[in-house]
């Protein structure tokens, strides 16, 4: 039995709930926690939850355009975690913490 | 060279307008001079164009560019210089100059004498579109120039508030005029469908069916233009008042020409008004009433320069009289000889305040005849001339009108000849206690009482000859055929075969026998003795001198208040007028307004003060913000 049928015996369904709760998780991290570098692990974890999703559909529907967008998302994902925990690293350089609820210098 | 004549003076105030400061104040003296002089020479030499022995031309016409075009509106910026424009060009640049020459003597202690100037130039160029025009749009644009020349001029020294106020009244009281002119010029085009002077009279000529009515109603809606104007009651307080500005301006503006323009304007609609006998007898009854009024106040006015702003009215509504009746020619020939010698006369008595000091009341004067010789013997000229001495200029060009009065009306005539009586009684008043008896100035020692110096007394002797010799523009039938009415047969040239814009209809010859004119002069001059010798008696011999204001009684003390005029004028309009406004600032400003407006702002502070909460610089919150809209959007989609 090849790979790609056994993906295909999970129902569609299965792949979007759990890609919405992965998603929902990491919104919710975003949301609630402090810790900038969790903030940017749930941001990865939305991220990837779409790619799942893009994956999921691509398989589903036979058209291999939305595997070709997981691409694209990875690699931005990665430019944006880099300079994400670049910002990050002179943050803590700065105040000896990593946490973001201090960073409220650019209230009106 | 037309152009060249009417875009001289305009350069000239550019360029003392815009770099006139850094220019020494002899320069822009001299450079706005020479603008009006090169123009003077430029319409003397038009003029020669125009009257050539061989093949005399009706008109020089040129088109600049079209002014206007609004569908079936087409308005041209054109000139046309014919007859009535040239002799009014003529008066306009040849006493310009004189009056530009003087001034650089008279205001060369005055730091604003380049804006001086630049006016000066500004006030020729418009008035120079005014008479040369070849439409009534070109008419309204010149028109409305020189009153805002006039405004400016009267308003020079701006930082005596009472001047400023008068120069308020005029620009008021000219605007009242002018929407008048305005409302004319609606219904000319809305009857006849053109501005342009050639196309409209031969159209009101060849047309039979528009009713009178029309006719009538446009030459009196085109007078109330001229009452503002040429300072014909109701509209003629600003004048006097108009005394605040620089001599000069009062000789050039406010005697000379810009005056006279309501007369130039009528004289141009002459095919209008002729076929409206009841507009010309408004026109005489006005002008007659105003002259009469006028001369009266003149009598109790210790200002030597109310004295002739009064005498102007006077003049100009003698000048309306001749309209009236119908003597076009009588009424331009004394626009002329008036120019002379009320240019004079006032260009005189800047010489008499210059040498005083800034002295102007008549009664601080006395017995200047031996310290100012040639500004005295100018001055006497000029009286002479302007009460109707016998060969002087003014002699000729008044008894003209009042024979016109005689052959239209005889109690016009008797009223006139009353008006023109009364001249020769405030003139000799102002003239005698001004220059003889004795001085009587205690603040300003008699000794540094100076004649003026040469640039301003040689304007003085040139207007002074022209007084003099003036008559000879028109001389009256009684000295002979040949040497008579030059001024007539150049109106009334028919352009051999081209239609005549100006004096279409023949004037009413005046056809008097020579004895009853011999005996009208014989009246005139004898009215001239009474007052010559009655005022030499009272001011020369006895030598009294004119009572203070608060001594006044009865009759002299209302003349010497103008009838009071003005008061009326304030009780009946400017009060109501000001509580009015007192009313609006108070609460239409003041409260309504000030309270909206207010309130946007203090408004938007609030809620700005709100908004810049959710701006807390807390990245959750923004997230959280972010995500809320976010689920707004993905749900409007959705449902």
């Amino acid at each position: 039995m090849s790979l790609l049928s056994i993906f295909n015996q999970v129902e569609i369904s299965h792949y979007i709930y759990l890609s919405t709760v992965l998603f929902s998780i990491g919104l919710f991290g975003v949301l609630f926690r402090r810790n900038a570098i969790i903030l940017l692990m749930c941001i990865e974890l939305m991220l990837n939850a779409v790619n799942l999703l893009f994956t999921a559909f691509s398989t589903y529907m036979g058209d291999a355009d939305g595997q070709i967008f997981v691409f694209f998302i990875m690699v931005v994902a990665a430019a944006e975690a880099a300079v994400g925990l670049a910002i990050l690293v002179l943050v803590y350089r700065n105040t000896r913490k990593t946490d973001v609820s201090f960073l409220d210098q650019l209230k009106g | 060279m037309l152009t060249l004549m009417i875009f001289l003076p305009l350069i000239g105030f550019l360029i003392n307008g815009l770099v006139g400061r850094f220019l020494p104040k002899n320069v822009s003296g001299w450079l706005g001079t020479a603008a009006v002089l090169g123009s003077f020479v430029l319409a003397v030499m038009n003029f020669n164009l125009l009257t050539a022995e061989a093949g005399q031309l009706q008109s020089i016409h040129q088109k600049l560019f079209t002014f206007l075009h609004v569908g079936s509106l087409h308005v041209d910026f054109s000139f046309q210089f014919d007859r009535l424009s040239a002799v009014m060009t003529l008066i306009i640049t040849g006493i310009g100059t004189l009056i530009h020459m003087y001034s650089i003597a008279y205001m060369h202690e005055d730091e604003g004498l380049y804006k001086f100037f630049a006016y000066l130039n500004l006030f020729i160029f418009n008035m120079l579109v005014l008479v040369l025009g070849s439409n009534y749009m070109m008419l309204f644009f010149g028109w409305e120039g020189v009153g805002l020349c006039s405004y400016l001029l009267i308003g020079f020294w701006y930082k005596n508030v009472d001047f400023g106020k008068a120069a308020r009244k005029a620009f008021v009281m000219n605007r009242i005029g002018d929407l008048g002119l305005l409302l004319g010029l609606f219904l000319i085009y809305s009857t006849y469908g053109t501005f342009e002077y050639q196309d409209l009279f031969s159209k009101v000529f060849n047309n039979t069916d528009t009713s009178l009515n029309v006719n009538t109603a446009i030459a009196l809606l085109l007078f109330i233009g001229a009452m503002g104007k040429s300072a014909q009651i109701p509209l003629y307080t600003w004048l006097p008042d108009a005394m605040a500005g620089p001599t000069p301006v009062s000789a050039l503006i406010h005697a000379a020409t810009m005056v006279t323009a309501g007369i130039y304007l009528v004289i141009r609609s002459e095919a209008i008004y002729a076929l409206s006998p009841f507009a010309n007898e408004i026109v005489m009854w006005i002008g007659l009433s105003t002259s009469i009024l006028a001369a009266l106040i003149g009598l109790k006015q210790n200002d030597i320069k109310k004295v002739l702003a009064y005498s102007t009215v006077s003049q100009l509504g003698l000048m309306f009289i001749a309209l009236g009746c119908g003597a076009y020619t009588a009424a331009l020939f004394h626009v002329i000889t008036h120019a002379f010698f009320k240019a004079l006369l006032f260009l005189g008595s800047g010489s008499v305040i210059h040498g005083m000091h800034h002295e102007q009341d008549i009664r601080q004067m006395g017995g200047l005849r031996k310290k100012m010789p040639i500004t005295y013997l100018t001055f006497l000229i000029g009286t002479l001339a302007i009460t109707g001495f016998p060969f002087l200029s003014g002699f000729f060009s008044k008894d003209e009108i009042l024979m016109s009065a005689f052959a239209h009306n005889k109690l016009v005539f008797g009223l006139a000849l009353m008006s023109a009586g009364i001249t020769g009684f405030y003139m000799f008043r102002m003239f005698f206690v001004t220059f003889h008896g004795t001085y009587r100035n205690h603040h300003h020692a008699y000794e540094k009482v100076h004649e003026s110096p040469l640039l301003m007394t040689l304007p003085l002797l040139v207007l002074a000859v022209l007084s003099v010799i003036g008559g000879a523009v028109n001389l009256p039938h009684y000295l002979g055929e040949g040497i008579s009415g030059g001024l007539h047969h150049l109106l009334s040239f028919d352009g051999g075969g081209q239609f005549s814009p100006i004096l279409i209809y023949p004037e009413h010859a005046v056809e008097l026998s020579h004895t009853a004119e011999i005996a009208l002069l014989a009246m005139a001059i004898g009215v001239f003795v009474i007052a010559f010798l009655y005022t030499r008696n009272k001011y020369v011999v006895k030598g009294s001198v004119p009572e203070a204001d608060a001594d006044q009684q009865g009759m002299g003390k209302v003349l010497a208040n103008k009838f009071y005029v003005d008061e009326a004028y304030d009780m009946a309009f400017v009060a109501p007028l000001e509580s009015a406004s007192d009313v609006i600032t108070e609460y239409v400003d003041e409260k309504a307004l000030k309270s909206a407006v207010d309130g946007v702002g203090t408004g938007g502070y609030g809620l700005s003060k709100l908004l810049s909460k959710i701006q807390n610089g807390n990245i959750e919150y923004y997230l959280l913000y972010m995500v809320i809209g976010i689920s707004l959007l993905l749900a409007f989609n959705l449902f």
